[in-house]
């Protein structure tokens, strides 16, 4: 039929026009990347319903045709199937270029079934979009810890903060879509802003062998990417409902996305979280709320040679904390810890008040891409982030509800990534990023700035090259140099100056006395040098082995230098120091992988010597009105960090699996002889699992997470006196809680309500026991036990 | 490259916008409005003697110094003190008075009393809208037996009033937090 039609529309457009239709097409086909020919390539004649083939040299042409348009589809072996329209005018020449290297085809791809690795030879796993859809009305962290060897260090159990290999805050570095996350990060009570709903993958980088996301990322790098859109013409979207029995929570998410096959895409994503009061087993966590509101959208267009894409983000989270963890002097705290309890218990209610925090980030992002035809890609982007906290503290009189804390924190970052990948045995990547910073402390809260004003500038230049020595054995190196300055303005008291020694060594920086505070103008540069080197090697199929090296330098952060105040809930006070330089890390990670079709293992070795490692250790006492207070001060000591981190699954049948992920790692203060501080204890989590495709697409899983006492700490107690009694009481603040064991379940089935719509009901219960239990790396351990038994319902529905 | 241009024009652009902004002036001075620096307890006999001031004064808040105590003189054995309590941020030129606002927020706080050695008792002579104490106001009332010790006088903020003990001047089972602690080294003759 189509044949006749197509006669008869070529006899009426010969006819009409009178036209020679003897003309020939004739080119050649080859690869993008190398030039190289592309021998026996399908060549569709859509217009015409005709096909050829590209001969050995690639060379192809169509007898035969009219002068107009003709439609092509160029197909190949492990290559996009290519579209394109050629302009017949008399015998024509046309060269046509195709893409097989499978790395680049993902970015245009939505089938990312394959695993995209972002780097060769590191430590990396990559979450994928239906663990993360089950965290939905969790945080970053509470994921992430499904990757072994990442914990999270908490303030309550909204405020998750991901510790890969025992370094967190500013030894991480986070991206989202490709912009680097600047949200006050130094502050342990300060969680990456990040709506995990707005992430379609997230890839887990231990060590800092990804010279391209930063040169400090001593811990490792968390790259977060949106879901990829496919270039079709498609509209589809997803919806995630949940509800919790714990903290009587709710959350919704939705996201729709419209693609066209030309190019061009539009997503976008909101998502609502609400939380009241947790309860642990046997009582209310008062005030430790959530309320939490994040957007997203993401717009462009992108072919396989260019694109480009604009995205902005907004979150706003308003985060209650447990108001029994709010006390005034060291003797509360010493009550605090001795009465097992909090001392604030109220009935569930969904307010939260002070203490809390409420933070908006939003991000503008906007890039551009080329390819360039045997050459490679350039990318240049440009992004703006502004972050505003706000942290409310329990105060009195005129001041009550306004905020203690009042920061702006704004980022510009301007960027340019280039990779030259002609010859796939030895690909190149170079980048620049220039950035400036600036920090706004409001004076209007009353209170004496924590973090002072400050502008700070950034400049970064690397160079990795990939190598591929032969089929089996992938080689990389990579050199990078970042330049960073802080220029700041700080009020010092005037006794703390002098008690720091400033007076001293940085007399000349004053530019204004008042009596009782200065005010100081300390600028200071870094220099980092930073280096990796990595070798992967597939012995067989079954078989291979990464060893990689990571030298990374990481200035202080603005709380390491200026610090300066009492910190409630910790009932210290915590000094910076302006003489802190950056501490070096050089880190050497060795891993092997087995996979057969029942048995893949993963197991990641590291070993992480750190010079000048910065930590906060309490070094004496200090008076106040309110009682003694222990003083902690950033200090520097050599640091070694090492472990090991494995995850195996054994399949025993399309059934049945056991999973196992466990981690252990040690933290020395070389020194000192001693151990370090907040070091992630041994764990390990088992996971009995069952699936059936004929029950709804039926999956149940039993797991049993076993924490161990920490038993390696540094001895930080202290003797507080309590004047009343004329005593001596013992204050222990290091003593980790003891071993505990917690078991949970997930099961979910999927129902299909049409042709393109899927209901996915989940149910999971955690800790199914109700086991009372505190974590070590939990801040708030100290006043009130960790959560207890929750049930969760979860729908899910893709359209 | 024409965006590459485009791009870097509105990067400079931002730059020299913020920088305009964000002149060079220095930033402003924070003045603590809440912080307490000077605790005064004026004690008066009932019976002839001399009037008793006990004060802590830390004029650098949390800054490294420590509060500076002074006791004016010793207690007389058996006798009634009427006593008051006045509180001072002296970091305000001129010194703004904290005294004001635990009376208007009387219900959320405490003071509590104690000494060493029983050498004095305690009776509020203040008290909030429910009726719980507050202890501005407050009478002391030294032993029979002369002897030293220290009275250490603690503003718990939050307390729970209606905890057991609480109402009668035991700190037991206040709760709240400390905004002072204060203790002095007294003596009864």
């Amino acid at each position: 039929m189509k044949h006749y039609i197509l006669i008869i529309a070529c006899c009426l457009f010969g006819i009409a026009y009178g036209q020679n239709c003897n003309y020939k097409l004739s080119g050649n086909v080859h690869d993008f990347h190398d030039g190289s020919a592309i021998t026996g390539a399908a060549i569709y004649i859509e217009t015409l319903d005709r096909y050829t083939t590209s001969d050995i040299e690639g060379n192809y042409s169509i007898d035969n045709l009219c002068n107009g348009i003709l439609t092509l589809e160029i197909s190949h072996l492990g290559c996009e199937t290519k579209r394109i329209e050629v302009q017949i005018n008399g015998d024509t020449q046309y060269e046509i270029n195709m893409e097989h290297h499978i790395e680049e085809l993902n970015e245009i791809k939505i089938d990312a079934s394959g695993s995209s690795r972002l780097t060769k030879t590191s430590q990396e796993t990559q979450l994928k979009a239906k663990t993360l859809e089950r965290f939905s009305a969790f945080s970053l962290g509470d994921a992430l810890k499904q990757v072994s060897g990442v914990s999270s260090i908490n303030t309550g159990n909204t405020i998750v903060k991901p510790v890969i290999n025992g370094l967190h805050s500013s030894r991480i570095v986070v991206m989202t879509n490709n912009v680097r996350l600047q949200d006050q990060e130094w502050g342990i009570e300060h969680a990456p802003n990040i709506d995990l709903n707005s992430a379609g993958q997230i890839n887990v980088i231990k060590g800092a062998n990804a010279l391209a996301y930063g040169g400090d990322a001593i811990g490792g790098v968390i790259v977060l990417k949106p879901k990829n859109i496919s270039l079709k013409d498609s509209l589809f979207g997803k919806t995630i409902l949940g509800a919790q029995s714990n903290g009587r929570g709710y959350n919704v998410s939705s996201s729709l996305t419209k693609s066209w096959k030309k190019g061009w895409y539009a997503t976008g994503q909101a998502s609502y979280k609400r939380f009241g009061d947790f309860k642990a087993p046997d009582y209310y966590l008062t005030n430790t709320g959530m309320n939490s509101k994040g957007l997203s959208l993401n717009t462009g267009f992108k072919t396989f040679e260019k694109g480009f894409n604009i995205f902005y983000s907004y979150l706003n989270n308003e985060i209650g904390i447990l108001r029994a963890s709010h006390i005034g002097s060291v003797e509360d705290l010493v009550n605090a810890i001795n009465n097992q309890q909090p001392l604030v218990q109220d009935d569930f209610s969904y307010a939260i008040s002070a203490p809390r925090q409420e933070i908006t980030h939003q991000v503008v992002k906007a890039d551009f891409f080329k390819r360039f035809k045997t050459f490679g890609r350039l990318e240049v982007q440009y992004d703006f982030q502004n972050n505003q906290r706000f942290e409310y503290d329990i105060r009195v009189g005129d001041d009550r509800d306004k905020a203690a804390l009042d920061l702006t924190l704004k980022t510009h970052t301007l960027k340019s990534d280039l990779k030259i990948d002609s010859n796939t045995n030895a690909i190149y990547k170079f980048g620049i990023n220039v950035g400036f910073q600036n920090n706004f402390a409001n004076p209007e809260t009353g209170v004496r700035r924590l973090i002072p004003d400050y502008d700070k500038y950034d400049f970064g230049v690397y160079a990795i090259t990939d190598f591929k020595l032969g089929d089996n054995t992938n080689l990389d190196f990579g050199l990078r140099y970042d330049f960073s300055k802080i220029d700041a303005k700080k009020f010092y008291i005037t006794s703390r100056w002098e008690e720091r020694g400033y007076d001293e060594d940085f007399a000349d920086i004053v530019i204004d006395d008042l009596g009782t505070q200065l005010l100081a103008n300390p600028v200071l540069t870094y220099h980092n040098v930073s280096a990796s080197a990595g070798i992967t090697h597939q012995f067989n199929a079954n078989n291979s082995v990464i060893f990689n090296y990571g030298l990374a330098n990481r200035a202080p952060n603005p709380s390491e230098l200026f610090s300066d105040g009492l910190h409630h809930s910790a009932a210290r006070i915590e000094l910076g120091d302006l003489r802190v330089k950056q501490e070096t890390s050089n880190r050497i990670g060795a891993s092997y992988l087995f996979k057969n079709e029942t048995l893949s293992l993963n197991i990641e070795s590291y070993l992480n010597q750190i010079n000048d490692y910065i930590f906060i250790k309490p070094t004496g006492t200090e008076l106040t009105i309110r009682g003694a207070f222990p003083v902690w001060e950033y200090e520097q000591t050599n640091a070694l960090l090492y472990g090991l981190d494995v995850s195996a699954n054994y399949k025993f049948n399309d059934d049945w699996f056991l999973n196992n992920k466990t981690a252990f790692i040690k933290g020395r203060d070389v020194t000192e002889k001693e151990a370090l501080i907040d070091m992630p204890s041994f764990k390990t989590v088992n996971t009995l699992g069952y699936s059936n495709k004929k029950w709804l697409n039926f999956n149940a899983q039993l797991q049993s997470e076993l924490v161990l006492k920490q038993n390696d700490y540094p001895d930080n107690n202290f003797e507080v006196f309590i004047p009343p009694t004329e005593e001596f009481v013992l204050l222990d603040i290091s003593t980790p809680p003891p071993t505990y064991h917690l078991m949970h379940f997930e099961s979910d089935i999927t129902v299909k309500l049409s042709e393109k719509t899927d209901l996915n009901i989940g149910l999971n219960i955690t800790n199914i026991f109700n086991t009372s239990y505190r974590e070590y790396l939990n801040r708030l351990r100290y006043f009130a036990d960790d959560l207890g038994r929750n049930f969760m319902l979860q729908l899910k529905i893709n359209y | 490259m024409k965006t590459l241009k485009n791009l870097s024009v509105l990067f400079i652009s931002v730059l020299v916008f913020t920088a305009c902004s964000n002149d060079d002036d220095n930033p402003e001075p924070v003045n603590e409005e809440e912080v307490i620096t000077t605790l005064t307890a004026t004690l008066v006999p009932t019976t002839d003697g001399s009037t008793i001031t006990l004060q802590t004064r830390d004029l650098d808040g949390d800054g490294p110094n420590a509060p500076v105590v002074t006791v004016s003189g010793t207690f007389a054995v058996n006798t009634t003190y009427n006593g008051t309590l006045a509180l001072l941020n002296e970091t305000e030129s001129p010194a703004e008075s904290i005294t004001e606002e635990i009376e208007e927020e009387d219900e959320e706080h405490q003071f509590f009393f104690e000494t060493t050695n029983s050498l004095a008792t305690f009776d509020y002579e203040d008290f909030d809208e429910d009726s719980n104490p507050v202890g501005l106001a407050f009478t002391l009332t030294t032993s029979a037996t002369p002897g030293t010790g220290t009275l250490t006088i603690t503003l718990r903020h939050e307390p729970n009033k209606s905890a057991s003990g609480v109402s009668d001047g035991d700190i037991t089972n206040a709760g709240g937090e400390t905004d002072i602690q204060a203790v002095f080294n007294i003596a009864v003759e």
